[in-house]
């Protein structure tokens, strides 16, 4: 495959909680080593997009293709598209009742059956990538934030995905510790991983996104290059969203 | 343990005004209720009291204001140990008294004697054999009971609650009934054990049934998402990552229905099962001797609980310092 196809496509894409249209005609494509950010105010849909593209959540109408794959209600093998998407939460969810090394062991022994002791050499590699290798033997609870948080990356990395989902992984950290993370996506994003965050730091957009996406309603309002999505934005509702944001 | 504030106002049996109320209560009962003066106490107090038994109100009244004191001045002074101490002294006061009251019954201990070991022997062995059988089967059916009524498929959760409703509803002696003697009107015979076996494994598997559901439930969303994420599938979320973790939620209460099913297994013996409670029925029968054989079972079925107690508390501490 060629470097520039797309590794996810989103086709008049339309999400209803109930009676609640959360997702309206999303069109958007994300190619190969593409870095986008998704920012837009709370309650705009970005997270439920996010959650689309490897579906945790269902969406009703539209096409969803993950690299080829269509996703959709009777599909065979979600699972297949899941393993190659990573996706880093808010609250990160690493697995409590395993230390450090056994989360990041898990998924590539029991889901792609590598043997015991690759396993821990591809997990020893991405922790020294995440700079905690001396964390391994500890749990989680053990950890603080932004460490726990650079665990549940390099957890994702651990089964080599194609592409990261990132969905405001660092609004839950004390300031102290959010550019631990973001440096950590920094390097990540350098070395040419495909990767769409939602998140409202806006150094890390400028510094490495390809595109900004703002959202607003579960609509894309605004899609655009960073410079000219900041210093130069088209539309109303994304001058105020900018104009909130950029005061603090 | 609650939590313990830093601040204490020392131990309560210390306070005077606890000391004054507990003494008057004490010797108030022991007054009223009681007439000591022909026990051990009234021997005692001879000197003060003459003959006990000519010792009339006055005798009464001195015995009971002296064992009071007793009484009291035991609490103060255990009142100065440690916990653990405290704990094991009020243990052991507790325990004497409770053998003296049995003791109080006039039993044949020789009767008792020549009967226990065949009752630890088959009864004990019977009736933890049935247990264990029955608690292993019963956490089996329950796992299955608690994802089929989480499930959003009809059949399953309708098949799930019915059980659940079913055999939680029926008192658990009908159910052994039931199993034993209607299971051959299907043309079934079934065996007293394997009967008893079955009935107490879907009772207690209703039960836990529900205990399973809720340490599943309890464990947050964020859990399934990361792991469906990573592309696990179903089962394994459950083997992995679900059940492990609600594990220090499941085990203590499941300790518990252990310990409810080793004394609900005497049950069992109405249809002939030859654990503890029909030995201690049948061997006491011959010579009306039925107090000391229920007693014999009593303490046994206590001992082994407090086992299991010892056991319980054990696992739960296992558990607790591996999950921080
Ligand atoms: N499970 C759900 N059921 C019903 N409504 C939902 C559900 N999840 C989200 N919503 C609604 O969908 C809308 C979009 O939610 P979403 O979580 O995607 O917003 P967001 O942009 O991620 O916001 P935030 O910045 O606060 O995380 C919200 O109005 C929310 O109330
Ligand atoms: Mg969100």
């Amino acid at each position: 495959m060629s470097e520039n196809s797309p590794i996810i496509e989103m086709r008049g894409v339309n999400k209803w909680y109930g009676n609640y249209h959360a997702l309206r005609d999303i069109n958007f494509t994300v190619n190969r080593g593409d870095k986008i950010v998704i920012c837009g105010p709370s309650g705009s849909g970005k997270s439920t997009m996010i959650r689309t593209l490897n579906w945790l959540e269902a969406h009703q109408e539209g096409e969803i293709i993950v690299d080829g794959v269509h996703l959709h209600e009777k599909m065979k093998d979600i699972d297949k598209v899941r393993m190659e998407v990573g996706m880093v939460f808010q609250h990160f969810n690493l697995f409590p009742h395993l230390s450090v090394l056994q989360n990041l062991m898990a998924a590539p022994m029991w889901v792609r059956g590598i043997a015991k002791a690759e396993a821990r050499e591809t997990a020893m590699k991405y922790l020294e990538r995440v700079r905690i290798p001396e964390q391994a033997d500890k749990y989680p609870g053990q950890l603080s934030g932004g460490q726990q948080q650079r665990v549940a990356i390099a957890r994702s990395l651990c089964m080599n995905p194609k592409v990261m989902l990132f969905d405001e992984p660092t609004s839950a950290l004390d300031p102290e510790m959010v550019s631990e993370v973001l440096d950590t996506m920094v390097s990540l994003a350098q070395d040419g991983m495909t990767m769409v965050c939602v998140t409202h730091e806006m150094g890390f957009a400028k510094a490495v996104a390809d595109r900004v996406i703002f959202m607003d309603a579960g609509e894309i309002i605004e899609e655009n290059e960073p410079v000219q999505f900041f210093e130069n934005p088209q539309n109303e509702r994304t001058r105020n969203f900018l104009g909130q944001i950029l005061q603090h | 343990m609650l939590y313990a504030d830093t601040v204490t106002s020392g131990p309560l049996v210390h306070k005077s005004g606890t000391i004054i109320v507990l003494m008057v209560v004490v010797a108030t009962l022991l007054f009223t209720l009681f007439n000591l003066t022909g026990t051990i106490f009234g021997e005692l107090m001879r000197p003060v009291i003459g003959e006990p038994a000519e010792s009339g109100l006055y005798g009464r009244f001195a015995t009971g204001l002296v064992v009071a004191i007793l009484f009291v001045l035991n609490i103060v002074l255990i009142g100065f140990l440690k916990f653990q101490f405290q704990v094991i002294i009020v243990w052991l006061q507790l325990l004497v008294l409770f053998l003296a009251f049995f003791y109080g019954f006039d039993l044949d201990f020789n009767f008792i004697r020549s009967k226990v070991w065949f009752m630890v022997s088959q009864g004990v062995f019977t009736t933890l054999y049935v247990s264990a059988i029955s608690i292993a089967l019963a956490s089996v059916l329950a796992i299955v009971g608690a994802v089929a009524k989480l499930s959003s498929n009809g059949f399953a959760y309708a098949i799930a609650s019915f059980y659940t409703s079913f055999f939680r509803g029926l008192p658990l002696l009908m159910q052994v009934y039931l199993i034993y003697l209607g299971l051959p009107q299907l043309g079934y015979v079934i065996n007293a054990v394997p009967a008893g076996i079955l009935a107490l494994t879907l009772c207690y598997g209703a039960y836990m049934t529900e205990i399973f559901r809720a340490g599943i439930q309890s464990i947050p969303k964020g859990q399934w998402e990361a792991s469906r994420s990573l592309g696990f599938k179903f089962g394994l979320t459950m083997r992995r990552i679900i059940l492990p973790q609600s594990l220090p939620l499941i085990i203590p209460p499941t300790g518990n229905q252990f310990i409810a099913m080793l004394k609900d297994s005497s049950l069992v013996s109405v249809i002939g099962v030859w654990e503890l409670m029909f030995l201690a029925r049948t061997l006491g029968n011959k010579t009306f001797q039925h107090m000391e054989m229920l007693i014999t079972a009593a303490l046994i079925y206590w001992a082994l609980s407090m086992c299991l107690e010892l056991a319980q508390g054990r696992i739960e501490r296992h558990f607790r310092t591996k999950s921080h």
